[in-house]
């Protein structure tokens, strides 16, 4: 539906005309086409840019429908009051939207209850909520399964008559899509009337998304009505142009920050939107360091206290901040004030991703949003100009929707279990009605089953210890009230790192731990621990945008005090790493093969294509550029995929294993979004060039098949995958009643638990769930697998004789980052020799006495 | 050569343990985590907190119950590589009271099986295995001395003149940071008098040397820690653990 022409009579009722009248506002076509959707019965998707008054198109469906409603009281099914949902993923999203409609539904007389329900809402009023619903429902997913859970459900959800999905394109994707999907199917269930609606961001697959909406129970996918405002004005977006020279690595962009100044200088408000937390922290302070007018400029990100968080964002709300450092915290459509320009530092990582953030600037879709693309290195350029031009071809390059995670699975069969007793059958039908998990089979779905009941293993030693439990009747329900109150306590499919308060107290009361400093202590927010654990007391770091002094830890507080100066380690936290999406890594690919399209890059750049022209080769779009070379007394083998820092890893643990076997004695590597670099004595060249090693070999796709087993068992990133699993499926508890205070003592670690299953029982359903997790998520193995297809036959060996222009940037950056490897014998065996050189040394010492 | 240097001799036929001199004793450390005494051709293990898998269960979580067998064929394997005379559990071989009971036939039998090719069978008692082990071969006691080394549960005891004290207990862990990263796992920490093994069940994890229980138990510059790579064991100095004070 596009280009809004003459209204037909308006379908809205009086008061409400009167309300858009008396703003002097009409109502908006895709608004009334929602409204049209709605009262016909029909599920609709809402594809719009921000700015089109989305959720109002969303709410005002329901808000006429409650105008001519006479409100039930709460009492039988059927009876209560409850008719919308609105569903959103962020906690702040919900709370501002609730804001939002009060206004309308309070100016129009329409005595609405209009209530939110998050983690943060106080449990007292949560049990209101229960007893006394409010009309209107802002929530989050995780309170959605916690409440479909109760055994009052039925008589809760069985008058909804609309649920809304805010920001659906951002909750699908993830494992809180698939928990979602399954409530949505249960509310089906729970109220058969209700009518669902979508609103989402611009994304590459609308039919998938519209799908996901409606019930899959028939054999041919069934999709909602799609409702999409096109339109919107171009923005407005420039790579930065620097005078100073552009640095050939690094994430920092230090040579960029002073024409950054300026930028906010000269605009209203501006947001610095980085990649992680760690670039965040670095930038803030670098941005100070140079803030000569001290502009208020502020720091938002995951880590940071929430109190620190809400005052930034009331401060952002006042337009009283200049600019805010942010990451993806503030990814979603949240209006805080007048954002007039928005500076991406670093590469964009995804065009989806980019226009989204640059659509938070300027809320109004007819004015054009303001960007500016600070590229942090060399081949970011490349990166951030192939962003640029799919903004302006408005492509987009969101993820597919996976299918369903069996560990989500699990744990909602639980849920289920705990509201009310369920029939097999019936539950499998309701599961496979909802997108993700159309394609599940019977088979998949009693494992399932089993490993909730008793954890599914082939030895069956736990029947006494079931957790659900299959009646007389033949239904299944949950075994004691104990498991519900576990369940309850573990809902959801957030899994963080592990993470220790980060506590300000002065030296002097760290050195005495004294429990009354640490009552005193400001939170400053919070850290992985494993962060924590590569520093030792006295290190310092940066957090929250000031340099701290870590002093050590007590319980689960890391303790640390204000210090001046010192060069801090910057917290390298978990979060924020996003990989380079297929479609910009094409673009790319594509531009470098071109070398008349370098006329977009800045000259620095254009220079140095030239360069690696002549003394090498350029990467093809669709080939694969091997290049190698000796440099120092070791031999390299740089390769040029762009297939996203993750996919690379991977590919480099597999790599230098058969270069292991082809004797080439690799000795390490590195990987970045584009580039994968491996080092070792051997010459590759020669091996190449003689047919030792060949390179179509080296690439096979058969590198997916017993490699990757062999190698997966080993790894830490299958180990940290099947920890989530774990978590979510709940194998093992986030959190026990009753013993949250000595929650270290009652879990057993993930790894350990990982060994023996992997050894005992390697097809256990949760083994199979990790493995599906991984070809995605931190393996990236469906992209290794796609790019092997796409280079097979299309290898170009160079033997260079000297480093290539283009092998620069990860030359420089070998001895800056962490080694990626598991062979981490190798730091065990450094410390021993640094042991025995020093005995050697005293031994010397020794004898010399004597 | 003196005699400190034969700390990290290697034993010839044993490429993937570490010898430990102590109290003039000269010990092994198996990459498995488990102490082997060659001249008293005695073995020694801790904390194998057997049924732990099933302990959890009775709380509804239900871990892979497969630890117990895991534990115990690493046992067998060590058994099969040093062929010992004399076994000592160092104290919390179950992971709760009733543990025992739950031990599925076939698991209990094997035990038998291992102390009946034993000369001695000792089942030190632990926090966690107070009282004697029911229905298994072997002598419950509290402690144990043998020439210069005392053994028992939990370590911290009085240590005389010429003795060292072997214990369990605290699982012990390193974390060694290098130029690659850094890396955790399962460590004997040992000085001069007092040697801690790491804990030996599948499910019994390890606590790091940098938490505070280990901090008045050795000497600051003297703790060194054989690291039970995955390769080998490495013998590290004090310095490169992370967070020893």
């Amino acid at each position: 539906m596009n280009a809004p022409t003459a209204l037909p009579t308006t379908p809205l009722p009086e008061s409400f005309q009167t309300w858009f009248d008396a703003k002097g506002w009409s109502p908006r076509p895709h608004q009334l086409a929602l409204l049209e959707r709605a009262e016909a019965g029909q599920d609709c998707l809402l594809i719009a840019p921000t700015g089109a008054g989305k959720t109002l198109a969303g709410f005002l469906p329901s808000l006429v429908d409650l105008a001519g409603r006479k409100r039930p009281r709460m009492g039988a099914v059927g009876n209560s009051p409850l008719h919308t949902l609105y569903i959103s993923p962020l906690k702040a999203l919900a709370v501002d939207v609730a804001r939002n409609l009060t206004m309308p539904a309070e100016e129009m007389g329409m005595g609405l209850k209009i209530e939110t329900r998050t983690g943060d809402t106080p449990a007292s009023r949560r049990q209101r909520q229960k007893r006394s619903p409010p009309d209107i429902l802002l929530t989050t997913p995780e309170q959605i399964a916690l409440l479909l859970s109760h055994v009052d459900a039925g008589r809760l959800f069985g008058n909804v008559k609309r649920v809304i999905f805010d920001e659906l394109h951002a909750l699908v994707t993830s494992k809180r899509g698939d928990l979602l999907a399954l409530g949505l199917a249960r509310l089906r269930q729970l109220s058969p009337d209700l009518v669902a609606t979508g609103l989402s961001a611009t994304v590459a697959d609308p039919d998938a998304l519209a799908g996901w909406l409606v019930p899959q129970n028939s054999d041919r996918p069934s999709t909602a009505d799609i409702v999409t405002v096109s339109g919107g004005a171009q923005p407005d977006i420039t790579i930065l142009k620097s005078e100073e020279r552009m640095p050939w690595a690094g994430h920092m962009a230090r040579y960029a920050y002073a024409d950054v100044i300026k930028a906010i200088a000269a605009h209203g408000t501006t947001l610095i939107f980085v990649n992680t937390r760690a670039q965040a922290e670095l930038v803030f302070r670098e941005l100070w360091s140079i803030n000569e007018e001290s502009l208020p400029i502020a720091l938002h990100h995951g880590s940071l206290d929430v109190g620190q968080r809400r005052k930034v964002e009331e401060a952002m709300a006042r337009n009283a901040l200049r600019g805010v450092v942010a990451t993806s915290t503030l990814d979603l459509g949240i209006d805080w004030g007048d954002v007039d320009l928005v500076i991406h530092v670093g590469a964009p990582k995804g065009a989806s991703r980019l226009a989204q953030r640059i659509g938070r600037s300027n809320h109004r879709m007819d004015e054009p949003s303001k960007a500016i693309l600070v590229p942090a290195n060399r081949f970011e350029v490349l990166e951030c100009q192939a962003a640029l031009n799919a903004n302006y071809a408005r492509a987009q390059d969101t993820p597919p929707i996976r299918d369903g995670a069996l560990d989500v699975l699990s744990q909602h069969v639980l849920g289920m279990a705990c509201a009310d007793a369920f029939d097999e059958s019936d539950l499998y039908e309701e599961v496979r009605s909802t997108y993700p998990y159309r394609l599940l089979t019977r088979e998949a779905f009693e494992r399932v089953v089993q490993f909730v009941a008793t954890g599914g293993y082939a030895l069956k030693s736990y029947e006494r210890y079931a957790r659900i439990r299959q009646r007389k009747d033949g239904l299944w329900r949950v075994a004691n009230p104990m498991v519900a109150q576990q369940y309850r306590l573990n809902v959801g499919t957030i899994v963080e790192m592990p993470v220790l308060t980060v506590r300000l107290v002065s030296a002097k009361q760290a050195a005495q731990r004294s429990k009354n400093a640490l009552r005193g202590g400001r939170i400053l927010g919070q850290v992985e621990e494993y962060f924590l654990e590569t520093l030792v007391p006295g290190d310092s770091f940066l957090f929250g945008g000031e340099v701290v002094r870590f002093e050590g830890i007590h319980e689960d507080n890391a303790l640390v005090s204000r210090t001046e100066g010192g060069d801090p380690k910057i917290p390298s936290y978990a979060g924020g790493k996003f990989p380079l999406s297929t479609y910009l890594a094409d673009e790319v690919r594509a531009m470098l093969a071109e070398p008349k399209r370098w006329n977009e890059l800045p000259d620095q750049v254009a220079d140095w294509l030239r360069i690696q022209k002549d003394k090498s080769a350029l990467p093809g779009r669709d080939g694969l550029l091997v290049e190698t070379f000796p440099r120092g007394n070791r031999h390299y083998m740089i390769c040029y995929p762009f297939e996203g820092r993750l996919a690379h890893q991977t590919l480099g643990m597999l790599l230098t294993r058969r270069m292991e076997r082809a004797r080439a004695k690799p000795l390490g590597f590195i990987a970045t979004d584009y580039v994968l670099g491996v080092w070792g004595l051997a010459d590759f060249g020669k091996l190449i060039a003689e047919g030792r090693m060949p390179l179509d070999e080296l690439f096979e796709q058969s590198m997916l098949g017993d490699d990757l087993e062999e190698w997966m068992g080993e790894s830490y990133l299958l180990k940290r995958t099947f920890r989530a699993c774990a978590l979510i499926s709940g194998l093992i508890e986030k959190r026990h009643p009753g013993q949250e205070k000595s929650g270290r003592q009652v879990t057993v670690s993930t790894d350990l638990i990982y060994d023996v299953l992997r050894q005992h029982e390697p097809d256990h359903i949760l083994m199979q769930a990790t493995w599906a997790d991984a070809a995605t998520g931190l393996l990236d193995i469906a992209r290794i697998g796609s790019m092997l297809q796409r280079i097979d036959g299309r290898i170009s060996h160079q033997r260079l004789e000297r480093i290539s222009p283009l092998a620069v940037p990860i030359m420089m950056q070998i001895g800056k980052e962490p080694v990626f490897g598991e062979a981490r014998d190798q730091v065990l065996e450094e410390a021993e020799r640094l042991d025995e050189d020093a005995l050697l040394a005293e031994a010397m010492i020794d004898e010399e006495l004597r | 050569m003196s005699a400190w240097l034969s700390q990290i001799a290697k034993e010839p036929d044993e490429e993937t343990s570490a010898s430990i001199r102590l109290a003039g004793v000269h010990l092994v450390a198996d990459r498995s985590g488990a102490l082997y005494w060659p001249e008293e051709k005695m073995l020694i293990v801790a904390d194998l907190h057997l049924e732990k898998g099933s302990s959890f269960a009775r709380f509804r979580q239900h871990l892979p119950p497969y630890d117990t067998k895991a534990t115990l064929r690493q046992l067998g394997r060590v058994i099969e590589t040093y062929e010992p005379e004399r076994v000592i559990a160092l104290g919390d071989s179950v992971h709760d009271r009733s543990a025992w009971d739950r031990l599925d036939e076939t698991d209990r039998s094997e035990i038998e099986t291992f102390a009946e090719r034993m000369r001695d069978w000792f089942w030190v008692a632990g926090n966690h295995d107070p009282d004697p082990p029911a229905g298994v071969p072997g002598r419950a006691v509290d402690s144990l001395a043998i020439g210069p080394l005392l053994f028992k549960h939990e370590p911290g005891g009085v240590i005389g003149e010429g003795q060292a004290e072997i214990a369990g207990h605290l699982h012990p862990a390193a974390r060694v940071i290098g130029r690659g990263g850094s890396t955790r796992r399962p460590a004997f920490a040992y000085d001069q008098t007092r040697l801690i093994l790491p804990a030996f069940g599948a499910y019994a994890g390890g606590l790091c040397l940098s938490a505070e229980p280990f901090g008045p138990l050795f000497a600051k510059t003297s703790l060194r820690a054989a690291v039970c790579g995955r390769s080998r064991v490495f013998t590290v100095p004090a310095k490169s653990i992370l967070g020893w004070r």
